[in-house]
């Protein structure tokens, strides 16, 4: 009996392996390997063409001396901080217009979730010309309605406004966020409200104390996987800028400039210790959002 | 009562103005890909894509104005030759002997009306090797699919009905490494590939296909532990081999999940612009994403084209979208993905 039982062990083993070989692989050469290596580059003089050579830490302390090291950061931060809520907002607001029982709902949902599903550089095209200052359909409609011209945004040719521009087109598509909501909104127990129509509860108050905390788990899963998102912004600000981050680096994001420094002036160690910068921030910042909200977020019944 | 009529008014004043919103730059996207490259900077802009009218006289084709000046009879005229210090010859259009005229052109409108102009796709489409590009990107997306779908379901079986030592372990490492941004293995990875001299090769876009993602091995995963045991069982007891199960039992009735996993791959390799943008080299490999990028950056005056190639790089995504939207509702829902 014994025998059996690890023969069959045995043999689930080497099925299990075999199965599992490819993820095996895939982990060790495209994962483990490169992690480690990233952070040997990190600390090395690597021009691609030659070997690395270590250098200690003076890829880390050339970045903290370097002013465009503090723009990116700043760029991203910009965008992450006003991108990411403005996004959830808006989708929690689509979200709760489509909740209501109207009719039409499936063609309203349509109209605001493809916008999320256009591929991103042809969406960057068309951003790029819907923004365009003089010709553009938006600037067109502000001209239109009379708005002073000294008031007409710059868009992606002005420092200030190129970011709002970018903030504005991400809004666009916020489709994929407003499902995930949507969703959750249809699992709110209907009989709760009832039971607050009842006590005379106002919207207002149904919305605060069921609907908020029914949904908090998703709305924090989306501020994750938004404000991860936003820390590593590239495409759209590579297609619209034609890879400079322009005008004067206001859209030179985290992300373009480690691929600048990478693949532009083959500075491989210099963007391998940007890379962990960055896996640093996205880490600790994610702990500190799982430690502050675990007060805020409810989980159905559990305590 | 009355209360939730006007929430009612409201929801829908609310849909209708967030659903334009949200439609127009589509709309925009279209009418400016239909517009003659004259027509398209100009205000106020034409909302619907118009031409220019023509009207032919000798034998000849000329372009038709509308005048409005105050010593003028108002009316349409023909444009007979352009002068100096913006004026132009003109004559009215309704008498054919009538005494050419200098005129400003502030007090000239062109005449249009609404029509389409095919010009911008036609030239579009040849000025990026389109046909050469689309073909790469089916390429790589196609083999995308296969690999993932090959490889993904085949660890997901490995990890959801073989009871091994170490599953568990694995497991847990796998989705330890989706934190991982991309940015860090990025250039490791790439020294790989220049080490192996794939580097202008559609391999490094196809091949980790291959070895797995373990987001879609998560979704395979969960899906397969809802497949009951007894069905496993069964076989066994029959003497089929695990990979039988694999292939007989457990593939055949998974086709919803392995059919999400598919079209976001199919997606995710329809869209990727980093991936081209490091590892191909040569015009003659540029995938769609790549080459409207470029195209870009070349031309970015030309928005009729621009728009054009845009509108037919969108399209089969939203035409996949309007056919497998069960399917694409359910992924996004139960996964979160951005697409």
């Amino acid at each position: 009996m014994k025998t059996t039982k690890s023969t069959t062990d045995r043999q689930n083993l080497r099925n299990g392996l075999l199965f599992c070989s490819p993820i095996i692989m895939g982990l060790s050469v495209f994962t483990l390997y490169p992690v480690l290596a990233s952070l040997y580059y990190s600390f090395c003089n690597y021009p691609m063409l030659k070997p690395p050579v270590w250098v200690g830490i003076s890829n880390y302390r050339t970045l903290f001396h370097d002013p465009v090291f503090y723009t990116s950061l700043y760029n991203t931060a910009y965008y992450a901080i006003f991108a990411t809520p403005i996004g959830l907002g808006v989708a929690f607001l689509l979200a709760l217009l489509l909740n209501q029982k109207v009719k039409g709902m499936a063609l309203f949902r349509t109209m605001f979730f493809v916008p999320s599903i256009v591929p991103m550089v042809a969406g960057s095209v068309l951003w790029l010309w819907l923004l365009n200052p003089q010709y553009g359909l938006i600037n067109s409609l502000l001209i239109s309605m009379h708005v002073p011209a000294n008031l007409i945004p710059g868009w992606m040719a002005d420092p200030l406004w190129s970011k709002p521009a970018l903030i504005l087109m991400s809004t666009w598509g916020v489709g994929g966020t407003m499902l995930i909501y949507l969703a959750g909104l249809q699992d709110v127990p209907v009989d709760l409200y009832e039971a607050a129509d009842i006590d005379g509860a106002t919207s207002l108050q149904k919305m605060w104390n069921i609907t908020i905390p029914f949904m908090s788990p998703h709305i924090f899963f989306t501020l994750v996987m938004g404000f991860i998102g936003a820390a590593q912004y590239f495409t759209q600000a590579f297609v619209m800028t034609g890879g400079t981050g322009g005008p004067v680096d206001s859209t030179r994001f985290f992300s373009l400039y480690l691929f600048q420094n990478a693949f532009q002036y083959w500075k491989m160690g210099y963007a391998c210790s940007m890379a962990w910068i960055l896996f640093i921030v996205i880490l600790l910042f994610t702990l500190l959002l799982f430690k502050t909200s675990a007060r805020y977020i409810y989980y159905g019944g559990e305590k | 009562m009355k209360k939730s009529k006007w929430i009612t008014t409201l929801t829908y004043a609310a849909l209708i103005i967030f659903g334009t919103s949200f439609t127009l730059p589509f709309f925009w996207l279209i009418s400016t890909s239909f517009k003659p490259a004259a027509r398209i900077q100009k205000w106020p802009p034409d909302i619907l894509p118009m031409q220019q009218v023509y009207a032919h006289q000798d034998g000849k084709s000329l372009a038709v104005y509308i005048i409005n000046a105050p010593d003028k009879k108002a009316g349409d005229v023909l444009l007979l030759n352009k002068l100096k210090e913006g004026n132009a010859l003109v004559k009215y259009a309704d008498n054919p002997r009538s005494t050419p005229m200098v005129v400003s052109f502030d007090n000239l409108t062109e005449k249009a009306k609404p029509g389409l102009e095919w010009k911008n796709y036609t030239k579009g489409l040849t000025f990026i090797p389109f046909l050469q590009e689309l073909r790469n990107t089916l390429t790589v997306s196609i083999l995308s699919v296969i690999g993932t779908i090959l490889s993904c379901s085949l660890v997901a079986y490995g990890l959801a009905k073989i009871d091994w030592h170490g599953r568990n372990s694995l497991f847990i490492i796998m989705l330890s490494t989706m934190m991982l941004p991309a940015q860090v293995t990025m250039i490791p990875i790439f020294a790989i590939f220049v080490k192996l001299g794939w580097v202008d090769t559609f391999l490094p876009l196809i091949i980790p296909a291959f070895l797995g993602s373990p987001f879609f091995i998560f979704l395979l995963r969960q899906f397969f532990m809802g497949i009951p045991k007894e069905l496993s069982e069964a076989a066994r007891l029959d003497g089929c081999s695990e990979f039988d199960i694999y292939r007989r039992v457990v593939m055949p009735l998974s086709k919803p999940a392995l059919a999400t996993v598919g079209l976001f791959t199919f997606m995710g390799a329809w869209n990727d612009f980093l991936g081209p943008l490091i590892y191909l080299v040569d015009e003659s490999k540029y995938t769609l994403s790549l080459g409207l990028a470029m195209f870009t950056g070349q031309y970015g005056n030309e928005y009729g084209m621009l728009m054009a190639v845009s509108t037919v790089v969108t399209i089969p995504i939203i035409v996949m979208f309007f056919f497998t939207q069960k399917t694409f509702i359910q992924g996004m829902t139960m996964s979160g993905i951005k697409g």
